[in-house]
């Protein structure tokens, strides 16, 4: 890139005008742009493996079976670009996809009222992890973690840890349900609508100054803090969109798999992974929020690609985590030799304080640029 | 530039491990239909260790083994054996029952635990037992041997029940029990002793699998694709199941592909999904019926012919198994084992003889009996099992339909 700029101004003002294609290809050179890149290539490998797989009839099936986990992405990247966890999203899966189950049953008529007690109930979960670790001031990993297994043993409680059947079939449409007799398609999903939506509103939000506001609470809570924002209720809100993107997963789940008390085990691990495979720095501050959904996808088809290969049962789980440590790794070395400035000047944000006091063009969406 | 070359070395360092993972499973999958032996994924190593010829022969005979006793009252019918003397147990009055449970986390567990609990009144009623202390280890090894060790220690208990969490482990704190000179009754998992008054179980896992395997290898041909899914690794009972099945698939020329699930609804639907996008799934084997009607629904998604199948005599899915008309059979590990530890103690406590290993019948449901059982159980939730053979108990049929978890 631009090493040889002299002036760190002119590096600013190069990079914004910029044409499309090239600041198209700076984007696939940040973490957050090179996930897309690995997905491509996985998806590749799968259609080569396997063509059947790019036929637009199962290719959306895979996009609606990828959406739930996809959402809870999503969510999580609010929590994590922020600065917190959220390790509750998985019993918060499995308590709605319980409560689906015990509260519907076969009750047609039930089923709008408890979706929206499920909704409530995981913004009321999101709301006391965020004043927990905002006002109390007790570290977001342990409140969750606490929620986690206070979910949990609640759900033992109440079910003895086995399944009670599915709810009625007009809930379970949510999931499994779509659009029947598209053309080329054949069918669109509900979820991936659903996910379709999150993604836009996800991408707006961050776009808005509540998204911007987040960002600068996860890059520098104190300096937030001073600029005059409210911390604690930017960062609770974030957990609050993280336990209701956890319920919209839920609910999806029910109807895709049905009720199990196994269903969302492990989800908030596979929503933190995908999260930092999409490039967004633990810790906060950095990255993109499509690129967390994009992180869901690449490990998605990730798992898909290992189902194709026939890996024995007994050491898939094994390929999956050197994969994903490989991964990750190569995303974040890419963050630290940015962080220490050994690239563009362009791309340290110091320098564009420094530089230009009104924001300028192109340099939004924090560390994406 | 820098960064990028460090993101393309470590990209290019996982490639060899994609390429490496492909090479070295691909060719074992192709190679399997020819030669009928090595069938494809499913040459886990580990399940080679779990293959136990002279078990395996044991319960392939004593799947056509007649049992004494009455055939109503399947849960007192055992194979003819070595009896155990129990005439210095013999005492009158109410005793009093101390039960070590490893858990009752799955919805055969708490079928045979609701069942458990009525035949435990009908045995106060009659004045056999005064009362049954359960400690419940939620699945945890330690948290069983410190149960059983405080019931040791608090020496208020007439007969010991154990249901072991796992084989090895619990060994030692039943030979403990043992010690304490009263009766003790360990059913379902077994441990490494002999010396329990008695081990209530029903023929086995090997049995299990020749049932199934049979089963599908008879209506499938050579070359065809069975995808087997599989609760977890290292359990003996599942363990057992998966490698009587995986040898017969083999013998057979069936393409067996294992997975494990953890009976997650998702994975399992996942997993369906994508091996039917690679080519046809002719086949379905379960090691345990929980997830079953994920696995239909996958089919029925994707607009696949459903599959023939083994699941077990779970409601679920012998009400799939109907609503789909499938070629299935329903293999069952006998839950009515949770009532034959209360009425073994009974005739414990009268000083009647009972078999040492006391095996019970295990009987597979198949297509001609299943409106049988579905009119049997009518009403039954979705978790429930159809033989569970309490129908005789008070209680029935309100206690099990609504299912309350005493």
């Amino acid at each position: 890139m631009s090493t040889a700029l002299n002036s760190e101004r002119s590096a600013i003002l190069k990079q914004n005008r910029a044409s499309r294609s090239e600041r198209l290809l700076r984007a696939v050179r940040t973490p957050g742009g090179a996930v897309f890149v690995l997905l491509t290539g996985l998806l590749a490998t799968i259609i080569v493996l396997n063509p059947s797989f790019g036929e637009p009839g199962s290719f959306i099936r895979f996009v609606g079976r990828t959406a739930p986990i996809a959402i809870a992405a999503i969510g999580q990247y609010f929590v994590i670009v922020a600065g917190e966890f959220d390790l509750s999203m998985g019993s918060v899966v499995t308590m709605q996809v319980i409560v689906a189950g015990n509260l519907i049953r076969q009750d047609d008529s039930k089923v709008i009222p408890v979706l929206v007690l499920m909704l409530v109930l995981g913004a009321f979960i999101g709301l006391v992890n965020g004043l927990i670790t905002t006002l109390l001031k007790v570290p977001s990993f342990i409140v969750t973690l606490g929620m986690m297994l206070a979910l949990l043993g609640l759900v033992l409680y109440w079910t003895g840890g086995a399944a009670q059947g599915n709810p009625a079939d007009s809930f379970r449409q949510i999931g499994r349900g779509g659009i029947q007799d598209v053309p080329v398609l054949d069918i669109i999903p509900y979820p991936v609508i659903i996910l379709t939506a999150a993604a836009v509103a996800g991408f707006v939000l961050m776009r808005r100054p509540y998204g911007r506001m987040l960002i600068a609470v996860g890059d520098n809570p104190s300096a937030a803090a001073l600029a005059g924002s409210r911390v604690w209720w930017v960062r609770t809100r974030a957990f609050m969109m993280s336990s209701l993107s956890a319920t919209v997963a839920g609910i999806l789940l029910v109807g895709y798999a049905g009720v199990h008390p196994s269903v969302g085990r492990g989800y908030e691990f596979t929503a933190i992974t995908a999260v930092v495979l999409g490039g967004v720095v633990l810790g906060g501050g950095r990255g993109w929020v499509l690129s967390a959904a994009a992180g869901a996808f690449a490990l998605e088809s990730l798992f898909t690609l290992l189902n194709f290969m026939g890996l024995q049962a007994t050491w898939r789980d094994t390929v999956q985590g050197a994969i994903i440590i490989i991964a990750v790794a190569a995303a974040s070395r890419s963050w630290q030799r940015k962080r220490k400035g050994a690239s563009s000047a362009a791309h340290d944000e110091q320098h564009q304080m420094a530089a230009a006091p009104t924001p300028a063009e192109g340099t939004e969406q924090g560390g994406r640029v | 530039m820098r960064n990028n070359s460090v993101r393309a070395i470590a990209l290019a360092a996982a490639l060899p491990l994609v390429a490496l993972t492909g090479c070295t499973t691909e060719p074992s999958v192709t190679q399997t239909t020819g030669t009928g032996t090595g069938s494809a994924a499913a040459s886990s190593p580990a399940s080679k260790d779990w293959f136990d010829q002279s078990l395996y022969d044991t319960q392939n005979q004593q799947r056509s083994a007649t049992f004494e006793g009455n055939p109503e009252q399947p849960y007192l019918q055992y194979i003819a054996g070595p009896m155990r003397d129990t005439s210095k147990f013999k005492a009158p009055g109410a005793h009093k029952v101390c039960f070590a449970n490893a858990s009752i986390s799955n919805p055969w567990r708490q079928t045979g635990w609701i069942t458990m609990n009525q035949q435990l009144k009908a045995l106060q009623g009659t004045g056999v037992i005064s009362e049954m202390e359960t400690r419940d280890a939620k699945d945890n090894d330690n948290t069983q041997i410190a149960d059983i060790d405080y019931f040791i220690a608090e020496g208020k208990c007439d007969a010991f029940v154990i249901s072991p969490n796992s084989t090895a482990a619990l060994t030692q704190a039943v030979e403990r029990a043992c010690e304490t000179g009263k009766p003790v009754v360990v059913f379902d998992r077994g441990v490494e002793t002999d010396c329990a008054t008695t081990f209530i179980h029903p023929i086995g896992g090997f049995a299990w699998g020749i049932d199934t395997a049979t089963f599908l290898s008879e209506r499938l041909q050579s070359g065809d694709k069975v995808v087997a899914l599989r609760i977890l690794p290292g359990v003996d009972v599942l363990e057992h199941r998966w490698a009587a099945a995986k040898k017969i698939f083999e013998e057979k020329g069936i393409q067996a592909k294992d997975y494990f699930t953890g009976a997650d609804p998702t994975k399992i639907k996942n997993i369906i999904s994508d091996e039917l996008a690679t080519g046809d799934v002719k086949g379905v084997w379960m090691d345990a019926g929980d997830g079953a009607v994920a696995a239909l629904e996958a089919f029925e998604d994707a607009g696949k012919k459903l599959p023939v199948m083994t699941g077990e005599d779970e409601m679920s899915f012998l009400t799939k198994w109907k609503q789909t008309g499938i070629d299935a059979m329903a293999p069952v590990y006998s839950n009515f084992q949770w009532r034959t530890p209360l009425l073994a103690l009974e005739k414990v406590f009268k000083g009647e003889p009972i078999p040492a290993e006391w095996v019970l019948p295990q009987k597979p449901i198949l297509k001609d009996e299943l409106d049988q059982w579905l009119q049997r159980n009518q009403g039954m939730p979705s978790g429930h099992y159809a033989k569970f053979g309490g129908e005789d108990l008070a209680g029935y049929p309100e206690v099990w339909q609504k299912r309350q978890i005493p």
